[in-house]
């Protein structure tokens, strides 16, 4: 028994050794890209603003979600959402989570207006997917209900 | 502590590939408590997946801590062929890392 802890002592500072090495090699570039403000604000239209610079969204038919009418398990809530339009950015926000923004996907040039992915839902709450396009914001929105929270423990 | 895994499953369907991923990640959202000693979790998410092809960033995301543990990602993108290496990788709040690569087949 007491070997075994011996192990998993040394094995974990092992770990921690790589990690603290990888965090000092990783450039402040790529940390300062993370958008902090807009996944630390606590309502959509302040994430949306922190994150693509305006709050004009319009709604448009052309961007399609497709998430469960009702969501089991809050904490696997499976997304889709798909676009039409020649996307930049995708984003996800959940209305009702202690933060709406969920994830946001910068597309390539040659990416489709496609991602898929899985979330965590705190109660039933609007689901909202921003698309950015020629310099312009687009949503859609769909409802989700949850039975059972994600973000409790 | 979990091993740290990307597994990726990419083809080609026609002229477009469809990339699927899963990483093995606990996606901690900080708000968890331990129910043994009633502290909270601290939290531990993957900020940022970097998905390469020939060098050229085809997809960057920023997640927070509502996306699920283990992470699934799916997406799909034109101008690759079969044999063509994707790259796959992700780095999280504790500043850890992980990269893999796969052939579109």
């Amino acid at each position: 028994m007491k070997r075994r802890t011996f192990l998993k002592g040394t094995v974990t500072s092992g770990m921690l050794g790589v990690a603290a090495s990888a965090g000092l090699l990783t450039p402040r570039m790529v940390l300062a890209a993370w958008p902090e403000t807009a996944f630390a604000a606590k309502n959509i239209d302040d994430a949306v603003d922190a994150l693509l610079g305006s709050t004009a969204l319009s709604a448009s038919g052309d961007i399609k979600i497709k998430a469960p009418e009702i969501a089991e398990n809050g904490a696997v809530v499976p997304i889709t959402i798909s676009t039409g339009m020649a996307a930049e950015s995708i984003s996800v926000l959940i209305a009702k989570n202690p933060s709406p923004l969920a994830c946001s996907f910068a597309l390539g040039g040659s990416t489709l207006g496609f991602v898929s992915t899985r979330v965590k839902m705190g109660e039933t709450s609007d689901l909202v997917a921003v698309v950015k396009s020629g310099g312009k914001l687009y949503s859609a929105k769909k409802t989700v209900k949850v039975t059972i929270g994600g973000c409790g423990g | 502590m979990a091993k740290k895994k990307i597994r990726i499953r990419a083809k080609m369907k026609g002229d477009i590939a469809e990339i699927k991923t899963l990483m093995s990640h606990p996606m901690e959202t900080g708000f968890r408590k331990n129910k043994k000693t009633g502290k909270k979790i601290p939290p531990h998410f993957i900020k940022e997946v970097i998905c390469e092809h020939k060098g050229n960033k085809v997809l960057v995301a920023s997640w927070g801590v509502a996306v699920s543990k283990n992470p699934y990602l799916s997406f799909k993108f034109k101008g690759a062929a079969k044999g063509d290496t994707i790259t796959i990788s992700w780095n999280d709040n504790k500043g850890e890392s992980a990269t893999a690569d796969a052939k579109i087949s």
